[in-house]
């Protein structure tokens, strides 16, 4: 088992590639639904600015 | 037959797409990194010269391969929306720069902690790894000019041209290798060849290249429902849009 | 008056230089720059030629860059700011003439004035005497290709506030590959082997360049003056 978090002795090349690959997608995923989020707050704020010019 | 190609330019339309696939493509993601990862690690054997630090490859070749494929898409994208005026295409080239910026960083960090191993050192200014961080900043060119027009839509068409002309320096990246001297290993998986790895190496390698695909595809769905709702923020469609 | 493409060329040409010529203050800059940047170096690395020798290609290109970068920006600036850009758009000629007559005027003052004052450099960096015709020629082929792709840069920021350093942030990944091939050759030169592939090589880029740029170039002006 510990041959395996070893690897070979390049253990500290390999994982913190893993880590940096995890790490880079979660950021994309993060960001992505951040982005989206922020624009539907954008879209909703419009929306209601627009009612109540309207009223 | 195109009808549903000729509906991808209708921003109410993609935003539906989008938003049906990308639990789709996420999960397809999922099963496929999930079984490269662990059939890399653990199943596939250790390579005869470079040992367990090979492994690397199941996370920097997706990565170094998906920063040409998003670059790529990205000219050809705002191509579409600068030569046949579809908004949609400056959407989709808007969201994918930044997905594509971070794998282009991932494939070189991830490159330089395989070279220190192999090479013996964390950079070499050899062709494939500087015209790799050429594509970086032309990334950060595109990213940097679209908002700093005014008019989003000039920002959008200027972003696109860049892109366009920066677009000449994928195939230097891709063919560095086999035209220059260089210190980076040629194509493991040419389109046509066998390729030189056995099964048990290669299998994690495909899945993890899909995988990373898959996983492109949903962040940029859900990129793109944010770019449509942004650009499309008058238009009447998205007050009901946005109720669900 | 009907002018025809190749007599408009000549007419924008020679604005464009009887314009530069009567700010003498403004073609100098560059120049005085691209003299104080090749003084840089030695300041800050060594001042023993034998040393310098060896990176004089790289010194003499990085400086020929980046003094070029200072007046492409005032490519097509001043003719957006008061105007006389879209007059020139709308007078029916075609745009990408004025863009090629505007670029290949800008090179005359500055990139070929460069060429010119490299050998004062060179001996100052220790470039011997017979590396000297490939310098000349990488020098000359270099900064034309250069003009041209700091024309789209150019054309893509005119009229933005921080203009300059986004078209620094533009033209300067563009360049890189021109920079590789160009400072190889004045290498090969100096080391004794043959410069030849790499003259090619430069002239392949430079012809690549002066075809699709002038299009790039034209494309980008309309997007921002329209």
């Amino acid at each position: 088992m510990t041959e395996f978090w070893v690897m070979g002795g390049y253990a500290r090349f390999v994982w913190p590639c893993f880590a940096l690959a995890a790490g880079v997608l979660g950021w994309n995923l993060w960001s992505a639904r951040r982005y989206y989020a922020a624009a539907r707050v954008r879209v909703q704020r419009a929306i209601a600015m627009a009612a109540s010019e309207q009223s | 037959m195109w009808t549903w190609f000729y509906r991808l330019a209708s921003p109410p339309h993609v935003y539906r797409v989008a938003a049906f696939l990308a639990p789709w493509l996420l999960g397809a993601a999922a099963v496929l990194i999930g079984y490269g990862v662990v059939a890399g690690l653990v199943f596939a054997p250790p390579d005869y010269q470079q040992g367990d630090a090979f492994r690397i490859i199941y996370v920097h070749a997706p990565a170094a391969w998906l920063s040409l494929f998003a670059y790529t898409t990205m000219a050809v994208a705002g191509a579409i929306g600068l030569i046949w005026k579809i908004k949609m295409g400056h959407a989709v080239a808007a969201a994918t720069a930044p997905i594509g910026a971070s794998f282009t960083l991932l494939g070189l960090m991830t490159g330089s902690l395989w070279g220190r191993p192999m090479w013996g050192t964390y950079w070499a200014w050899d062709p494939r790894l500087t015209s790799e961080l050429i594509l970086l900043f032309l990334y950060v060119g595109v990213m940097s000019l679209r908002p700093a027009f005014e008019d989003p839509g000039r920002g959008d068409r200027a972003a696109a041209l860049l892109a366009i002309v920066g677009v000449v320096n994928v195939p230097i990246i891709h063919y560095s290798v086999s035209w220059w001297n260089s210190l980076h290993q040629g194509a493991t998986v040419a389109k046509l060849a066998i390729p030189s790895m056995p099964g048990s190496m290669l299998w994690p390698l495909l899945s993890m290249l899909a995988g990373f695909m898959f996983f492109y595809g949903a962040v940029l769905c859900m990129r793109l429902r944010g770019e449509v709702l942004n650009r499309e923020r008058q238009a009447t469609w998205v007050r009901e849009a946005i109720k669900t | 008056m009907n002018v025809g493409a190749a007599q408009a060329l000549q007419l924008i040409l020679r604005r464009e230089l009887c314009l530069s010529f009567r700010r003498p203050d403004q073609l100098l800059q560059p120049l005085v720059f691209f003299l104080i940047v090749t003084t840089l170096f030695p300041l800050a690395l060594s001042p023993e030629l034998s040393l310098l020798r060896d990176m004089a290609p790289g010194i003499l290109w990085v400086a020929a860059l980046l003094s070029s970068l200072l007046s492409l920006d005032a490519l097509f600036r001043a003719d957006a700011e008061d105007g006389t850009l879209e007059q020139l758009a709308l007078s029916g000629q075609a745009l990408s003439v004025i863009v090629i007559g505007k670029t290949f005027a800008h090179w005359l003052v500055s990139g070929a004035a460069l060429v010119v004052m490299s050998p004062l450099v060179a001996t100052a960096l220790g470039i011997p005497v017979g590396a000297f015709p490939t310098m000349l020629a990488s020098l000359a082929l270099g900064t034309l290709t250069l003009s041209w792709l700091g024309s789209i840069g150019a054309g893509l920021t005119v009229g933005l506030r921080r203009g300059s350093v986004l078209l620094s942030l533009i033209v300067l990944p563009l360049a890189m590959p021109l920079l590789i091939f160009g400072a190889s050759a004045t290498d090969r030169a100096i080391t004794g082997m043959s410069p030849a592939g790499a003259l090619y090589l430069l002239a392949a880029l430079c012809v690549f360049t002066s075809t699709l740029a002038p299009i790039a170039a034209t494309v980008a002006l309309r997007i921002t003056l329209e």
